[in-house]
């Protein structure tokens, strides 16, 4: 007898709901629509944790169920980021610009308009020209379909020539990795079109609301991230939990093995790669309207071996745990580098935690590795069901 | 009128006076001159240096210096020149020939002679010739380097003459040259100058190159019909050599066209004309279009108010009746054709030169790469483990370099104890890590990358709490500052030489450890087979922690090295990493010989593409990762791939 997809994964239904009463609360104690206790910028903080969350879901999948450990989702997340952000800055210039433009005795035409954007765009690296990756930047549209497109075709093309030539294990994390690495230098150059290392800047004013609050705006990101949260939740329970995630696990586990038996290997790997990293794009889109500005420090290397470290931490092969890897550690290291954690005297030194806290994260991410490889997860799992 | 008066009488008393029995005094000389020295004008001063000259009196040089350096003054009673001692109220008069002194005088009796700027740079000039033979070399150094700055007609006699009496032979060398590069430009008769020009021919410098550029620079010229006497570099064809637009352009420069009218003259025309919301008869509203206001326009003109437009096709035509042209500024052809020969041959050799210095280049690149890389060849190669910490036993390794200087130093002695001392160091961290944490992940070599990952944020944000975020200083020895220079294009730092014979040093290090002693046996046995091996009596246990504990020292030792040319901070490690993992993997896992053939291509291939895009070095990281991504498509294995039952798998 078939049951029903919920039925078969309970945990799916315990985390909508943990998510959907997290937000109800939040939203009750935000400035934008309740008590105002929590402040914008922390409602902000945790909107983009819920991002990191997503991504860090879509990392589990790629990583712990099929065992690819990729050092380039964050690439792809800073490339959806790119994407909207060039539509954001598109817009909010173009506004600006038409204002005060306005008061000119002749109305400007259509290119004058466009080149005093593209100054005010690009005068920072000494440039006045839209780029031709510009072309779509006028239309939410497509910029939207961008943010889907961009680090889907890059991971496709990616994916397919590297399972292709049969790159695995560690050969392919040190591969997707030098991507990362050029694409980031790539971008930190003036010449790139994204600004260079100034990055794109002033994402959190969003086009036609310009007269509402950030309090409001940034409630109704935080919802939008919690629902995209829940649909990538849903989405990724749906594919591990069927046949398809019985494969990916079994290509983890033994890829000759699987190949053997007839299955296509290179395509479930390109497609969960793909996939994955199409949400990550996603997770960026929402991300970095929150944060206000994404420059090519964000996508370096480090960012995305940071991602394996918090679904490690959280434990790997279950997708409650990625979210918890990236919530926990994420808010605490903004916790601990933002000085909210209270020094330690020794008398003779005292440990500042913002100086302290990346040793603290290096050695408990090696204790982890070594004592508990199921992650936090793995404890939780132990307390639910009292057994090993 | 007094003063001429006075001249006279000094003369006159001067021809009277018993001293000038045999020869005329320098004061004598200087006294048929003397209004014109005493106040000299930028004008006439150069006359009256030519007269001075003429006469090779041998007291002239140091006259013409003091009184370039404003030291001689005038007595005002008879007009007489005197070097001076100025005290407190009364100054010392000293004889200019003899150095003598020959009295006092009170201050209001004198005047300093103050000569201007301009005509301090023409006595200097004059100078030249004088310090050219001057018995100091320094000096007749400084009179070369002064010519050489800026080089005009007048220096060559003098130069020349100052040739063949040069006892020093390095600076006749560099007259011989400077009179060749001068002669080049300035001589006499166009034979001359050809001949000159061809002798130049042989020589590499940049200053040679811009005496040659110099000769062959071109001016833009446009004509109606192309000028029969000017010497013609290059003719213009509009539309392939020049554009359009720059030939219009350069047209209404030359006063044969009228001026473009762009879209903002247009737009200031119209704003200046609007009168009640209209202008040209158009409502302004609707000049939101290049269209609608190119017909304002039109209508503005047509009254008369502007200048009318020119259409694209009276440009185009007016563009196609005139001839567009470079012409060079030298006249005779038979001299440019001979500069552009020389400058051609020079240009082949500087191009081959050029093509010497980037190999040196990517050489010294390569070791640097290999060094870094070739601890992590045999950590991941050997044993397959990825030891992301890598780059920081690299930083380690500086770091031991910077704190042995603190307290040792002597550079040469504190970097022999600091080798051996990283390598002591970043061994014993290695063997450290390996007890610790690696061999419990043997069989997890994913979990060995992140755990080893770590390990390298947490040494990284160590070492920036011991040391601080600012790079520190590791100074190499006094012997490899400088350069070993070949020609003007080709040279290369001691620094880069000794990272390069460090390089070979260790190469032929690792592999006779591994080829030639019993651990290498050990470790290669290991390799290949841990079980089999582990029967035949051998520990595979000791086996890897020395195995990595080798690796690791030898990044230590890469760290000095590295620390010497680089800056040393807490992130030079994570500089490395990538490109060394890239190293081991394009070379061919598990093997020395790849590794280094991995390091050589990354080298080449990275200086390769910065030299066809020398502006940017972000960009040429960029291609070259890219195209080891494609290359790893095409050699999975890397270049040297192991075959058969050492490839595992």
């Amino acid at each position: 007898m078939r049951k029903t997809f919920i039925s078969q994964n309970p945990s799916v239904l315990w985390f909508l709901a943990a998510l959907g009463l997290f937000t109800l609360i939040v939203t009750i104690l935000s400035e934008g629509f309740g008590l105002g206790i929590v402040s914008t910028s922390f409602i902000k903080t945790l909107g983009k944790t819920l991002c990191l969350c997503l991504i860090a879901i879509a990392m589990d999948v790629v990583w712990g169920y099929c065992g690819i450990l990729s050092l380039g989702h964050f690439a792809f997340f800073g490339l959806g980021g790119y994407a909207i952000g060039m539509w954001l800055m598109y817009a909010r210039t173009e506004t600006i610009v038409v204002e005060s433009l306005a008061g000119n005795i002749i109305p400007p035409t259509e290119q004058e308009v466009i080149d005093a954007i593209g100054t005010q765009i690009f005068g920072v690296v000494g440039s006045s020209e839209f780029p031709l990756i510009w072309a779509f930047a006028d239309s939410l549209v497509l910029q939207l379909l961008m943010v889907v497109l961009v680090p889907g075709l890059l991971a496709l093309v990616f994916g397919w020539l590297a399972f292709r030539s049969r790159v695995t294990g560690v050969y392919l994390s040190i591969l997707t990795q030098a991507m990362t690495l050029a694409l980031a230098l790539y971008l930190f150059q003036n010449d790139s079109g994204l600004r260079g290392n100034n990055g794109l800047s002033g994402l959190q004013n969003i086009p036609g609301f310009e007269a509402t609050p950030q309090a409001t705006i940034s409630i109704v990101f935080f919802w939008a991230s919690a629902f995209a949260l829940c649909a990538g939740y849903l989405f990724f329970a749906w594919i591990v939990s069927g046949k398809l995630g019985s494969v990916l696990r079994a290509i983890r586990d033994n890829e000759a093995r699987v190949r053997f038996l007839g299955y296509h290997v290179e395509s479930y790997k390109l497609f969960v790669f793909t996939i994955t990293a199409v949400v990550s794009g996603i997770a960026g889109a929402l991300y970095y309207p929150q944060a206000g500005i994404i420059n090519p420090a964000e996508i370096a290397p480090i960012a995305s071996i940071y991602l394996a470290v918090w679904v490690a931490i959280g434990g790997r092969g279950r997708l409650y745990g990625a979210v918890i890897g990236a919530a926990f550690v994420s808010l605490l290291s903004s916790w601990f580098t933002g000085g909210g954690a209270p020094d330690i005297p020794l008398g003779f030194y005292t440990i500042q935690w913002t100086d302290w806290w990346l040793v603290l994260l290096g050695v408990s991410f090696v204790a982890v590795t070594l004592f508990f490889p199921q992650g936090i997860g793995g404890l939780f799992d132990k307390l639910v069901r009292k057994q090993p | 009128m007094i003063r001429i008066l006075l001249v006279l009488l000094a003369s006159w008393l001067t021809v009277l006076s018993p001293v000038q029995a045999q020869e005329a005094s320098l004061q004598d000389v200087l006294q048929t001159h003397q209004e014109e020295i005493a106040s000299p004008s930028r004008r006439s001063v150069g006359e009256v240096l030519e007269a001075l000259v003429a006469t090779a009196h041998p007291d002239l040089p140091r006259f013409l210096e003091r009184w370039q350096a404003r030291e001689v003054w005038v007595r005002d009673a008879d007009g007489l020149f005197f070097f001076v001692e100025e005290g407190a109220d009364a100054i010392t008069l000293i004889d200019i020939t003899s150095l003598e002194v020959v009295g006092t005088a009170a201050k209001a009796e004198m005047t300093e002679l103050r000569p201007n700027g301009g005509v301090r740079r023409v006595i200097g000039s004059a100078l030249v010739q004088f310090q050219l033979s001057d018995p100091d070399i320094e000096r007749r150094i400084a009179a070369v380097d002064a010519i050489a700055r800026a080089m005009s007609a007048d220096q060559l006699p003098a130069l020349l003459s100052a040739i063949d009496n040069e006892p020093d032979a390095a600076l006749k060398t560099r007259k011989s040259r400077l009179a060749g590069m001068l002669a080049a430009s300035f001589a006499e008769t166009e034979e001359a100058r050809i001949a000159a020009i061809a002798g130049l021919g042989s020589d590499l410098s940049v200053d040679v190159r811009a005496v040659l550029n110099q000769i062959l620079s071109t001016t833009e010229g446009v004509a109606a019909e192309m000028p029969d006497d000017a010497n013609i570099a290059r003719v213009q064809m509009p539309g392939t050599d020049i554009t359009y637009t720059d030939a219009y352009d350069r047209l209404v420069a030359a006063n044969l066209a009228p001026a473009r009218i762009s879209n903002a003259d247009i737009l200031a025309a119209l704003t200046e004309h609007v009168a009640g919301g209209m202008v040209g008869g158009i409502p302004t509203a609707q000049l939101n279009t290049l269209e609608t206001r190119r017909i304002a326009y039109t209508a503005l003109a047509a009254d008369g108010l502007v200048p009318p437009l020119v259409t694209d096709a009276e440009r185009t035509a007016m563009v196609d009746a005139h001839s567009f042209f470079l012409a060079y500024d030298e006249d005779s052809s038979a001299i440019t054709d001979a500069a552009r020969a020389s400058l051609d041959t020079i240009e082949q050799k500087v191009a081959l030169s050029q093509a010497a210095d980037l190999t040196l280049d990517a050489l010294s690149l390569a070791s640097i790469y290999f060094l870094a890389a070739i601890g992590l060849a045999i950590t991941f190669g050997v044993m397959g483990v990825i030891n992301m910490a890598h780059g920081e036993f690299i930083m380690m390794g500086a770091y031991t370099g910077y704190v042995v200087q603190l307290f040792v130093p002597d550079y040469t002695l504190s970097i022999l104890i600091a080798l051996p001392l990283a390598f002591a160091i970043t061994f014993g961290a290695g063997v450290a890590m390996e007890r610790t944490v690696i061999r419990w992940l043997y069989h997890r070599p994913l979990e060995t990358l992140l755990a080893t990952f770590g390990i390298s944020i947490a040494l990284q944000q160590l070492a920036k709490n011991i040391f601080g975020t600012q790079a520190r200083p590791l100074t190499s020895p006094e012997w490899l500052d400088g350069a070993l220079v070949f020609n003007d294009v080709i040279a290369i730092s001691y620094i880069r030489i000794a990272i390069f014979v460090l390089a070979l040093v260790f190469l032929a290090l690792i592999l006779f450890v591994l080829k030639r002693t019993r651990l290498g046996l050990e470790v290669r046995a290991v390799t290949q087979n841990p079980g089999m091996a582990a029967s035949m009596g051998i520990n595979p246990d000791r086996i890897n922690m020395l195995t990595f504990g080798l690796g690791s020292g030898i990044a230590g030792i890469a760290g000095v090295a590295i620390g010497l040319y680089a800056k040393v901070t807490s992130e030079m490690g994570s500089d490395y990493i990538v490109q060394s993992f890239m190293t081991v993997v394009v070379g061919g896992v598990g093997n020395v010989w790849g590794t280094l053939a991995g390091a050589s291509m990354i080298g080449f291939l990275q200086k390769g593409i910065e030299w066809m895009n020398p502006s940017n070095t972000l960009a040429a990281q960029t291609f070259m990762i890219l195209f080891i991504i494609l290359f790893i498509q095409f050699r999975p294995k890397g270049i040297v791939a192991l075959k058969g039952r050492a490839a595992g798998d």
